[in-house]
């Protein structure tokens, strides 16, 4: 753990504003961020594919020319290897990018500069060259949108080492995750999902407008937060699926099941201490993942636990994307998604055990 | 080089001009549509993914000379690649009408059986193949052009592609190795002015995609205007070159994207939308037809019922499908016997 880690795990995190005060979707939280720090540090400028007039395609970035000029808020080409290096030279001089890569899925065409450059010159400079930048990206599915622009893939990103991953479930954290992703002195890819963003063109879910400050404040990358206390099971999450678990502990509460919810809210670092103490809690720990199953967050976080303490395990299970690329047709993506049924079918069948 | 359809001698006979009309009519008639379907379950407040069409909706309308005019001298056993925005294409390469509505209605009747979508179609019957993802059907062109050339067949391959693509790596790349290796292959770039919200100027350092070919030693083409009997005679050539072992060429049509990058569109960034619809290439073509009498209002009449024929008929037997079992969801990830 580096010393500003350390630190920050023991600072208390901002207190959350009461209810009744200003709120924002996320979409409006995230686009608060970036012009805040653009307005305090003049070496910040945002770039991407429709980032300009457009307000970027899940409006991370509206409001954002019209305030700062094309000087700093700069439209590209389609040619995502150009402009992603071009952000890591930038960095590399000092200045402080934050580029969008639209859609995760299109990691593909510019992944090189990402995991070879981005992620790695840190490392192979032994210490002595920064990028900090942030690459920002859409995620997730739900609305029919096909294998190719419907993924997650964090734990692609999170798998390959030298950048830090997060991925804010709610307004709150998007603001203060993006204001810690900016002045990280490390790369940051920060992930937002389509599903949490409030957009007025997609189905809403009821969590994506919520309380945000409006001074600056950090959400310190790398600290997990219990989003629900509980006693009988935990699930270990993030993002969107952060909602569908709080609705099923909801539902639960009732018949005397008492669901813990833990929203990661980074992988890279990630809370290894927070997974822990909430396993020792309920022993139950199911992880609610919409990346595909095999090979990520699931399977570390059981390793996580294991690795500690394979005894606090009196049950593990996981609700995760099957290894199959997601469908087009509505019943078929339903099925594959970690639905709230399917978070719930889990629940009770790690209660009954 | 440059060419106005002025200038464009058209060697085609009348039932040839009608059957580039027909073809376009036919491929407006579906995307409409799709366009009422998309929307009439959406409302009230837009919803993407609600309805019986959910998920993105990439219309071409406005780009069908590019498809009527390049497919007409396509074979079904050449091969087209296409893009996001593929529907004129695959209509123009004969795909059959109910497996494309079967799967833009998400249906087990689908090319796909409801698992690609409306950016995701592949059909061998017609060597037909899209992606989401831009500029990503420029290599594998290449492969079936390849293909092709090795079975020593007469085959062709064409890649389209937006002008937006052609700034990603893979276009470049492309151009570079077919004419390396002087395969079959067609690159064809429909220039809309627009990627996303992204004017062409203000993402392409030169005027034409034209010059860029050329660059790579390929012969490059700009059709100045949308007009899909210059399409046609430009497409011919080029095709004609590829099968004749000589090699890839380039054709860049300055097209227009009558409706919004997709259904949803406000196109606040588009400053000369109030124009568009007078520049619609289809009634353009009509009267052209008509003052060259070659289209009387008999036979235009038929070519519309008939496509309105076709296009209920592959609509409506979309909608009475079954829609795909959730239990399959993982049918098709391998295939069936072979899962290690
Ligand atoms: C590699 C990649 N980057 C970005 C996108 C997002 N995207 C989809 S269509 C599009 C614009 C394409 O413009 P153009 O190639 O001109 O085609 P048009 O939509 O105008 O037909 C963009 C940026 C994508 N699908 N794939």
């Amino acid at each position: 753990m580096s010393q500003a880690t350390a630190a920050a795990a023991h600072r208390p995190l901002p207190r959350e504003p009461e209810p009744g005060t200003r709120r924002l979707n996320t979409a409006k939280a995230i686009q608060e961020a970036i012009a805040s720090q653009m307005a305090a540090d003049p070496s910040v400028f945002v770039m991407g594919e429709d980032v300009g007039a457009y307000g970027g395609i899940f409006s991370s970035t509206t409001g954002l020319l019209e305030r700062f000029g094309p000087e700093r808020v700069l439209d590209t080409p389609i040619s995502e290897s150009a402009f992603i290096g071009l952000g890591i030279g930038a960095a590399v001089e000092g200045m402080r990018p934050v580029v969008e890569l639209m859609f995760v899925d299109f990691f593909g065409v510019c992944m090189d500069q990402i995991y070879n450059h981005m992620a790695k010159i840190h490392y192979e400079s032994g210490g002595h060259v920064r990028v900090p930048m942030v690459l920002m990206t859409a995620v997730g599915g739900g609305y029919s949108d096909g294998a190719q622009h419907s993924q997650t893939l964090w734990g692609t990103f999170a798998h390959l080492p030298g950048m830090k991953v997060v991925v804010p479930s709610n307004p709150y954290d998007a603001k203060g995750l993006m204001t810690a992703a900016i002045r990280s002195d490390d790369p940051v890819v920060y992930m937002f999902h389509k599903g949490v963003m409030g957009l007025a063109w997609m189905a809403k879910n009821q969590r994506s407008i919520g309380a945000v400050p409006e001074g600056d404040y950090v959400v310190p990358i790398g600290k997990a937060r219990v989003a629900r206390e509980g006693a009988d099971v935990s699930i270990v999450t993030l993002s969107l699926s952060v909602h569908h678990s709080l609705d099923v502990a909801e539902k639960l509460a009732p018949e005397g099941i008492s669901v813990e919810v833990l929203d990661l809210r980074s992988l890279v670092p990630l809370d290894r201490g927070a997974v822990i103490a909430t396993a020792a809690k309920t022993g139950r720990v199911i992880v609610v993942d919409e990346d595909y199953r095999s090979f990520g967050l699931s399977g570390e976080i059981a390793a996580t636990i294991t690795e500690h303490d394979p005894s606090l395990l009196k049950s593990f299970s996981r609700v995760c994307v099957p290894d199959v690329p997601i469908p087009y047709a509505r019943e078929l993506e339903y099925a594959v998604l970690p639905t709230s049924a399917r978070i719930e079918a889990a629940v009770r069948k790690a209660v009954a055990a | 080089m440059t060419v106005q359809s002025t200038e464009v001698a058209s060697g085609l006979t009348t039932e040839g001009r009608q059957e580039l009309l027909r073809r376009m009519i036919l491929m407006r008639t579906f995307e409409e549509a799709v366009l009422r379907d998309y929307h009439a379950d959406k409302s009230p407040g837009f919803d993407i993914g609600a309805g019986l069409i959910p998920g993105e909706m990439h219309l071409s309308a406005g780009q069908e000379p590019v498809a009527a005019g390049v497919c007409a001298h396509l074979e079904t056993r050449d091969a087209l690649t296409a893009t996001h925005r593929p529907h004129h294409l695959a209509i123009g390469k004969g795909m059959n009408l109910r497996s494309l509505a079967g799967e833009i209605f998400g249906r087990e009747t689908g090319l796909g059986h409801g698992r690609g979508g409306h950016m995701h179609l592949f059909d061998p019957a017609t060597h037909f193949s899209c992606s989401g993802i831009v500029a990503e059907g420029f290599p594998s062109a290449l492969g079936q052009a390849f293909a092709f050339q090795r079975a020593g067949s007469r085959n062709v391959a064409v890649a389209v592609a937006g002008e937006g693509a052609a700034n990603a790596g893979p276009f470049h790349e492309s151009l570079n190795l077919a004419a390396l290796w002087k395969l079959p292959v067609v690159f064809v770039i429909e220039d809309n002015d627009w990627g996303i919200s992204v004017a062409r100027a203000a993402s392409t350092s030169v005027p034409s995609n034209a010059v860029r070919a050329v660059g790579y030693g390929i012969p490059g083409l700009r059709v100045e205007d949308n007009d899909v009997e210059a399409v046609h005679a430009a497409a011919g050539a080029a095709v004609a070159r590829a099968r004749a072992g000589q090699g890839p060429s380039l054709i860049e049509v300055h097209t227009l994207r009558l409706w919004g990058h997709f259904e949803g569109d406000a196109q606040g960034y588009r400053p000369e939308l109030a124009q568009v619809p007078d520049r619609d290439p289809i009634p353009a073509y009509e009267k052209r037809l008509r003052d060259a009498g070659a289209l009387g209002d008999e036979e235009l009449e038929e070519m519309k019922a008939s496509a309105l024929t076709q296009v209920a008929d592959a609509v409506e037997h979309a909608k009475a499908a079954p829609t795909p079992n959730p239990d399959e969801a993982r049918k098709y990830v391998f295939v069936e016997g072979r899962i290690s």
